[in-house]
């Protein structure tokens, strides 16, 4: 069965000043739409305070979106508020965070990690087929000797067995999405990869990702689709290899341009004008990159075109595309 | 010949615990010369830090020098006096952290921060060095109207560009960044990077880079040194470290790093995870990992020698045998 997350015109704001007459509001996420599939992992790349994070936490229902609807196979995730709704989803749909020393409790077992998940979402499980599930799971992120793994406590593993643990658990209650926010920038190097070939091999299983990032080129690795992030705003967004080796949106062509590649020497081309990350509120209007874009013109201070298809599948939201006029 | 700037001779550093000693930095040597920049990569944990903190003789107990000396132009760092210490800090060489947050002082202004600096080793007015400062914020990209702001109201990436100030303030010789642009996104680092090597330019500094990100590495660097484990397991330069790795260690490392152009291919990474210090065997730290163990891995340390160009530690022999 293949399921469906849909994201449709998502915005969140956030209060930043409140006094007794007016309330200010910050627009972390401004009219977001993508699908996440099973088996398939989205991207999606930006730099600090792009609001990918906020993102992945309102599809983990932390937030509540200000406008825009989630939905679940067609169901709208937000509609009901009951505690067995809020249960559903959450075993659809589990997290994995950056940090696999704070995702996990110091004083409780790994053992005791999986077995909550499992027993809240399968009470009818007796003790011994939740000990066999652990083991399996364990042996799954490849952790092995899964019976000694189980006993240990968080301190005694490394940040990568952490981060593998933290997979297990998302996979405990049967998940179908895994939101992977920043999951290996907190990790040694050389055991990076080893964590995205695990959820690669689970993507083989069928599960959907959606990968979190600041690094593009792990974003192409891993993922099928990758979308670009900037202020709040999608800007371009397509397949990993469009996006990344046909990058047309200025922004997209700034970042690109801005990984370091050992092959290649140092340049000193501008791709941008220096400038600040602008601060985005419901009243902004424009395209969040004008400030800082050699491209500019008038119109981009008031206006941000909708989305143009440059590929196939492959869009860009940005005048110099627009055909609307 | 001019003689190198900085010579790192048989280098060794323990950290004293109540488990025992762990030599975070062992027996490692190599030099660099005026204008240079060098490089020093490895996971964490393999003393490239501590190395750091050694050259700025910034060590004091649990850490302790155990073995070997730092040359400068010749003096010894380590044997060097408080007073010697004193003018040589800074003045001769200087340091920016790995965290620009922790680095400047919350409750003072980063316009103080700058001047304590230069006051501190130059007999100048309190006028004077305002204008040196708001010169080199100037230099960094930084209005010098934001001497008077504290650290709290620039952004991550403008209290970095103060540290680089601040250890440019002196001109000094050589500058020791330790992950400098690490907790910064790809397009701020590009900046910050853009503008050092531009200032290298002007100022022909030497540079020590410790990072864990090849790729800026490879693209900054023209000697590169990989560590693992407190020992100096590579270096050569730039070109011969990244393209033609010989270590098994540096093999893996390069290709942990998928790539943004070419061929999409499963990387495999390296397996296993880096060994705790306390508890290294006889033998190569990195055998337990290797894909390429030999019997003898286990039992000798191989030593650092020179293979071709560039410097190597380990046993398996001809390039072409170790050749993936």
């Amino acid at each position: 069965m293949s399921a469906h997350l849909s994201v449709r015109d998502v915005s969140l704001d956030f209060t930043i000043g409140d006094t007794l007459f007016s309330t200010s509001y910050l627009r972390a996420v401004n009219r977001v739409s993508f699908d996440l599939k099973t088996g398939q992992a989205l991207a999606i790349v930006g730099e600090s305070g792009s609001g990918k994070s906020t993102i992945a936490r309102a599809l983990c229902r932390l937030y509540t979106p200000t406008q825009g609807t989630i939905t679940l196979d067609g169901q709208d995730v937000n509609s009901s508020q009951a505690l067995s709704a809020q249960r559903d989803y959450a075993q659809k749909v589990q997290m994995i965070f950056q940090d696999p020393f704070g995702s996990l409790n110091p004083v409780h077992t790994i053992r005791h990690h999986l077995r909550r998940p499992i027993k809240i979402h399968n009470p009818t499980l007796s003790v011994s087929e939740i000990d066999t599930k652990i083991l399996e799971l364990l042996d799954r992120v490849g952790l092995a000797p899964a019976e000694q793994t189980a006993n240990k406590y968080p301190y005694e593993l490394s940040g990568g067995q952490r981060q593998r643990v933290a997979i297990a658990r998302a996979l405990a209650v049967g998940a179908q999405f895994i939101l992977a926010d920043e999951p290996i920038s907190m990790l040694d190097v050389s055991i990076r990869l080893g964590i995205l070939n695990l959820m690669e091999d689970m993507k083989q299983e069928g599960i959907g990702f959606m990968y979190i990032t600041h690094d593009i080129a792990t974003a192409r690795y891993f993922a099928e689709r990758t979308a670009v992030m900037y202020v709040g705003h999608m800007v371009e967004w397509g397949e990993s290899d469009s996006v990344t080796q046909n990058p047309q949106h200025p922004y997209t062509q700034l970042l690109i341009s801005a990984v370091p590649q050992a092959e290649r020497r140092r340049s000193t081309e501008t791709k941008a004008k220096k400038g600040d990350i602008p601060m985005w509120t419901p009243q902004s209007t424009g395209c969040p990159f004008a400030g800082r874009c050699l491209h500019a013109t008038a119109k981009c201070e008031t206006h941000m075109p909708g989305p143009t298809e440059i590929a196939p599948g492959h869009f860009v939201r940005c005048v110099l595309f627009s055909t609307a006029p | 010949m001019t003689p190198p700037l900085l010579q790192i001779r048989n280098l060794s550093v323990d950290y004293v615990t109540d488990a025992g000693n762990a030599r975070a930095v062992n027996s490692v040597s190599f030099d660099i010369n005026a204008g240079e920049t060098v490089g020093l990569a490895g996971e964490s944990g393999c003393g490239k830090s501590t190395l750091a903190f050694a050259i700025a003789n910034l060590h004091a107990a649990p850490a302790l020098v155990s073995e070997g000396e730092i040359l400068f132009e010749g003096r010894d760092i380590l044997k060097m006096s408080k007073k010697e210490l004193r003018a040589f800090r800074w003045n001769e060489a200087s340091m920016v952290f790995q965290s620009a947050m922790n680095a400047l002082n919350p409750v003072i202004t980063i316009g103080a921060q700058i001047i304590d600096v230069i006051m501190a080793h130059k007999p100048v007015t309190h006028k004077e060095a305002w204008a040196r400062g708001e010169e080199l914020l100037q230099k960094v990209g930084i209005h010098p109207s934001r001497m008077s702001s504290y650290p709290h109201q620039l952004s991550g990436g403008m209290r970095q560009r103060v540290v680089i100030a601040i250890a440019l303030a002196l001109r000094p010789k050589l500058i020791i960044m330790d992950e400098p642009t690490t907790a910064l996104d790809v397009v701020v680092e590009r900046e910050i990077m853009d503008e050092l090597f531009a200032l290298k330019q002007d100022y022909g500094f030497a540079i020590l880079f410790i990072s864990h990100d090849l790729s800026l590495m490879g693209e900054i660097s023209d000697n590169i040194g990989v560590m693992y484990a407190g020992r100096l397991v590579e270096f050569g330069t730039s070109h011969q470290v990244l393209d033609q790795a010989l270590h098994p260690y540096t093999q893996g490392l390069v290709s942990s790093f998928p790539t943004l152009h070419g061929p999409k291919t499963r990387l495999d990474g390296i397996p296993g995870h880096p060994p705790n210090l306390l508890e290294l065997g006889q033998g190569c730290a990195f055998a337990p990992r290797c894909t390429r163990k030999m019997s003898q891995c286990d039992t000798i340390h191989p030593n650092l020698e020179q293979r071709g160009d560039k410097l190597i530690a380990c046993h398996a022999r001809s390039p072409e045998e170790v050749t993936v």
